[in-house]
């Protein structure tokens, strides 16, 4: 069971000396030394979370800017690679986008942010993968008209907030975050700590993404951490958080040979790119939303109690291979086994029974829609 | 009795030609949170080194293998249920399955106590 040393070297985030402090468990994640836990253990994590506030180092993320001398110049430009709509994307708002190759297949998924001030209009704030910032920026800074130009921004860190009482956590150091709605930024003042703060996350519930320089991020973690409703969490529970909240993993259910309508992507390719194109792949991508994508990637839950883990073949009711799974673990909100995976569009209907081949034997399982466990997202109420 | 230990993190406890086998405290704790085990069969014949039980954690699959040969006499099929018992209690409650030995001799290959210990502590 010990893992084969480690030659490569590893780059560390801000808050390295505090994780260890803190007693974490640190793995190897996409070229850096990461937290996979905490002594509580990932069960403990992942329950933390979905029922208080669980804060996440994410800092090994990409952050960059996008600059040009007007939003509609660089939005065009980042539509140019992207089947997203960001000439329409208002003020302090956040857009979940594709990177797509010619063919159709996905780079990466990447957030990106138009800032609320004015002052800054022509900047778009993207994070990206950890294990795909070094394609992305070449793709990207490759692909730019004249006048836009892209700014890594490797002098922040990034933590992610989540759960059901980060906001009462957040309005007790920053009272306007606890009022943003979600899938909304804004530049704001955390203590004294200036931050960029935005009301996403990746975990399926409320919470909140906080980008702060680095040499402050461990003064904001910890002014988080001694709030009472606030535990460290590490990647194992946000890896079980992520997966019962159905949202994809890139590298593992999403990659440059799955194109967004085989992945369920739809809501990223924007109805006015549906009619216009003009992004990477677009007329395969297009196609498949029109007439059906070969292959969908769905939600899968083994009948009995053994996971079913990434790489496991799945059968038809003939024994037809039809798909492999791309995701798969326990879900501890769920109670028990879940997955996620691609399978023949004509298996993807949900309560359709399937056969998972685990270490030679066959187990039962039944295609599930996704989310497993329902988002709780922040929603203004209508007032 | 006299409990063996392996490197791959196995406990035995022998008593006569019967031994019980588990995971050590310092492999659960490598797991992490136990969610599922899959047990041998009872009269199922295990190789000395071989693949004998699977634990699960929330992250990953990894193989128990059987400290000795011998045939499995009896399971722990309270495991099936809860299998927190494993990271509870796993040098007693947390126990995997009873072997019948069918070489004594190989018990000289493993580590006693005081050697376990030195190992676990190397690593």
């Amino acid at each position: 069971m010990a893992d084969a040393p480690d030659s490569e070297i590893l780059l560390e985030t801000p808050l390295a000396a505090l994780h260890r402090e803190l007693g974490a468990r640190m793995v190897p994640f996409a070229g850096y030394s990461m937290p996979v836990q905490y002594p509580t253990g990932i069960l403990a994590e992942h329950n933390w979370t979905r029922e208080h506030a669980g804060l996440f180092d994410v800092s090994h993320m990409g952050q960059a800017f996008l600059i040009g001398p007007d939003h509609a110049t660089t939005a065009r430009a980042l539509e140019a690679l992207t089947p997203g709509d960001f000439q329409s994307l208002g003020l302090g708002r956040v857009r979940y986008t594709l990177l797509t190759t010619p063919e159709g297949g996905i780079i990466d998924d990447l957030m990106v942010t138009r800032p609320l001030d004015p002052a800054e209009d022509g900047t778009l704030y993207l994070v990206v993968n950890a294990g795909r910032k070094t394609i992305d920026y070449a793709h990207i800074a490759a692909n730019l008209p004249a006048g836009v130009r892209l700014e890594i921004a490797d002098d922040r860190a990034l933590v992610a907030l989540q759960g059901p009482e980060a906001a009462a956590v957040m309005a007790r150091h920053c009272p306007m975050a606890a009022g943003m709605g979600f899938m909304t930024a804004t530049n704001a003042a955390f203590d004294a700590i200036d931050c960029a703060i935005s009301r996403s996350g990746y975990t399926g519930e409320d919470g909140y993404e906080i980008s702060v320089k680095a040499d402050h991020a461990e003064a904001l973690v910890r002014a988080l951490l001694a709030e009472p409703e606030v535990a460290p969490i590490g990647l194992g529970a946000r890896d079980s958080l992520r997966l019962e909240a159905g949202l994809c993993l890139y590298g593992h259910d999403i990659d440059e040979a799955t194109t967004p309508a085989e992945a369920d992507l739809g809501f990223a390719v924007a109805k006015r790119r549906r009619t216009e194109g003009g992004f990477p792949g677009a007329d395969r991508i297009l196609a498949e939303f029109a007439d059906g994508a070969p292959r969908l990637r769905v939600g899968i839950r083994p009948d009995g109690k053994a996971p079913a883990r990434e790489g496991t073949a799945i059968r038809d009711a003939a024994g037809v291979t039809i798909g492999i799974i791309t995701s798969g673990g326990f879900g501890p909100t769920v109670g028990g086994p879940i997955a996620m995976g691609y399978v023949a569009a004509d298996s993807a209907l949900p309560g359709t029974a399937v056969t998972l081949v685990v270490r030679g034997k066959d187990l039962a399982a039944t295609v599930q829609p996704l989310p497993f466990v329902p988002h709780r997202y922040f929603r203004k109420s209508a007032s | 009795m006299t409990t063996y230990f392996t490197k791959d993190h196995e406990w035995i406890r022998i008593d006569g030609d019967l031994a019980t086998v588990g995971i050590t405290d310092y492999a659960q704790s490598q797991l992490g949170d136990v969610v599922y085990c899959e047990l041998p069969e009872v009269g199922a014949t295990l190789t000395k080194g071989g693949e004998a039980a699977v634990v699960e954690s929330v992250k990953a699959a990894s193989d128990v293998f059987s400290p000795v040969s011998g045939v499995v006499q009896e399971v722990n099929a309270a495991l099936t249920d809860e299998p927190a018992k494993i990271n509870e209690a796993p040098e007693s409650d947390g126990w995997f399955f009873k072997i019948v030995l069918s070489d004594s001799g190989e018990l000289a290959e493993l580590f006693d106590e005081a050697a376990y210990k030195a190992f676990v502590e190397a690593l």
